[in-house]
């Protein structure tokens, strides 16, 4: 257990150590809550959507979730590239529990940065209506970002180098996002788009914390709950497999 | 009974053969060199011996157990001192140390002092605190060598640990090395290009050169089967080429400004 935590630490101090990261990464969100929220506002409004902050805003916290925790699996890259990786493959502990503290690890960091979009929001205009349901958004934010933590290693345990980076993120973690029905609901969509969306496990996320900070989930709590629980444990499943099996 | 060894032992990145056909023993207790050029296969020859990579063909054994289908128990077994950078550069050394102390279950109790003992050791306990980003490639080398040392394995491997060392440092370490050999019969096998240190410090030498073992002995039988005064000449008559010193420090001095530039 003290192995999970060591790593678990390990992944927060770098975290908190590196500032400029986080506020980088913070602008991105922003964008999308200003431009999105503020320039499809009016139409979505005309079109008997309501207020489109108050849709938008668990839809960018949750893209705020989906990158750090990816960034965060793949960062197994980068300590594979800059040698650290070597000395926990070696350490006399199993590779699952090197796994799963470098993934908590990644997921709790994704979380807390969840957690800033989620008061960047309050300042854009984003009111949540149950607010005692805010212990069960932070559950729904950690849950996504265990999984794609997860997503991350086993798919940075494939690549061979960080040439392969640029490829995931256009190929995989774009789509995720764009179509998970975090800009946009997900009723009455056409029928391939609404099928992908289904298959997407960030849809679940962003409509499990959608559900718990405003209410009226697409799908329903317990939906997000468990598709997001399936996904979570195929992944850990999977990506400690993958892990175990890396060479250096 | 030995404790490392290896019968045909080959790796192949492709076209490269890196280890070709490789058998050799270390008995416990033992300090065997691997001696050879750039190039030659010590690295690759360590990598499968610690798990990290799996052999095209060929056995291998360390601590009775194979390396790649027992890597678990092989683990146990041994400590290592990598060639290139393995330190976390945005922890503090204090916490490369104690995250390596954990990981290798060094008991919580002695882990405070001997993390003291060894960053002193390697006079860097009054920068502890220091992100190892901050350090100069030397340092960095000194904490690389201070955690290798940090639990108490039953093999050592430890490749060019001297690499960018100053001479200083360099007897020190061996000293410590050779005391904890004779106190803890802690078998050691580290690579080196260095000619003086592979006669001073190893019971026995193998001189690899392709990938292929072209002798092994003690530095005495290695002069004596080559009918030769010193290990520098043998290593010629065996390889056809020098290993210089000078041609090693500056070659030396490129590797660490890689990795200073690669380096964050
Ligand atoms: N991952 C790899 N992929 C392809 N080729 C490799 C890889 N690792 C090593 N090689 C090749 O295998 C050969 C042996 O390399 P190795 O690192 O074992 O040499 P070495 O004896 O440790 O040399 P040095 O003194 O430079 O450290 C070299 O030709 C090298 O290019
Ligand atoms: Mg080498």
């Amino acid at each position: 257990m003290e192995v999970v935590y060591i790593l678990w630490l390990r992944q927060l101090k770098r975290y908190v150590r590196s500032r400029s990261r986080i506020v980088g990464s913070l602008a991105q969100p922003l964008l999308f809550l200003v431009a999105l929220g503020f320039g499809f506002g009016p139409i979505y409004a005309r079109a008997g959507g309501g207020n489109y902050i108050q849709f938008l805003a668990p839809g960018v916290i949750a893209m705020g979730i989906l990158f750090t925790a990816m960034f965060s699996g793949i960062e197994v890259l980068w300590d594979r590239q800059f040698g650290f990786l070597k000395e926990t493959l070696v350490a006399p502990v199993p590779r699952l529990q090197v796994m799963l503290g470098r993934t908590l690890g990644g997921a709790t960091v994704a979380t807390l940065q969840g957690t800033i979009v989620f008061l960047l929001t309050l300042g854009v205009g984003f009111r949540p209506t149950h607010v005692v349901q805010l212990p069960l958004a932070v559950v729904m934010m950690f849950l996504t970002a265990v999984l794609f933590t997860a997503l991350g290693t086993a798919v940075a345990a494939v690549l061979e180098d960080m040439q392969g980076f640029q490829l995931i993120m256009n190929l995989l973690v774009m789509p995720l996002f764009f179509l998970s029905g975090a800009l946009f609901p997900l009723a009455g969509l056409p029928r391939a788009i609404g099928l992908v969306a289904r298959i997407d496990p960030l849809s679940y996320g962003v409509d499990g914390i959608r559900g718990a900070l405003i209410g009226a989930p697409h799908f329903s709590l317990v939906v997000d709950v468990s598709v997001l629980g399936v996904f979570v444990a195929a992944l850990l499943a999977v990506g400690s497999y993958l892990f175990s099996r890396m060479q250096v | 009974m030995s404790i490392i060894s290896t019968e045909e032992l080959t790796k192949k990145f492709g076209e490269v053969t890196a280890v070709d056909h490789v058998s050799f023993a270390v008995e416990r207790g033992e300090i065997f060199a691997f001696l050879g050029p750039n190039g030659a296969g010590k690295s690759t020859t360590i990598k499968l011996l610690t798990t990290l990579l799996t052999p095209t063909s060929g056995r291998m054994e360390v601590a009775g157990h194979d390396p790649w289908r027992e890597s678990a128990a092989v683990r146990r077994t041994f400590g290592i001192i990598f060639q290139d950078p393995s330190l976390d550069t945005e922890l503090t050394a204090y916490e490369n140390m104690e995250l390596h102390g954990v990981l290798y279950h060094v008991p919580r109790a002695s882990r405070r002092s001997r993390i003291e003992e060894l960053l002193t050791f390697l006079e860097l306990w009054d920068r502890r605190t220091s992100l190892v980003k901050e350090f100069s490639g030397g340092m960095k080398r000194r904490l690389e060598i201070a955690r290798g040392l940090l639990h108490h394995p039953s093999i050592l491997f430890l490749d060019e640990p001297t690499l960018g060392l100053d001479p200083q440092t360099r007897n020190h370490m061996w000293s410590y090395l050779k005391d904890l050999n004779a106190r803890e019969h802690t078998t050691v096998f580290f690579t080196t290009h260095y000619m003086d240190e592979a006669e001073r410090i190893a019971q026995r030498i193998a001189v690899i050169d392709h990938g292929r073992i072209v002798a092994q002995g003690s530095p005495g039988e290695l002069k004596r089967q080559t009918n030769t005064q010193s290990l520098e000449e043998a290593f010629l008559a065996l390889t056809g080429k020098t290993i210089r010193e000078e041609g090693a420090t500056s070659l030396d001095q490129l590797r660490m400004q890689g990795r200073l530039w690669r380096g964050r």
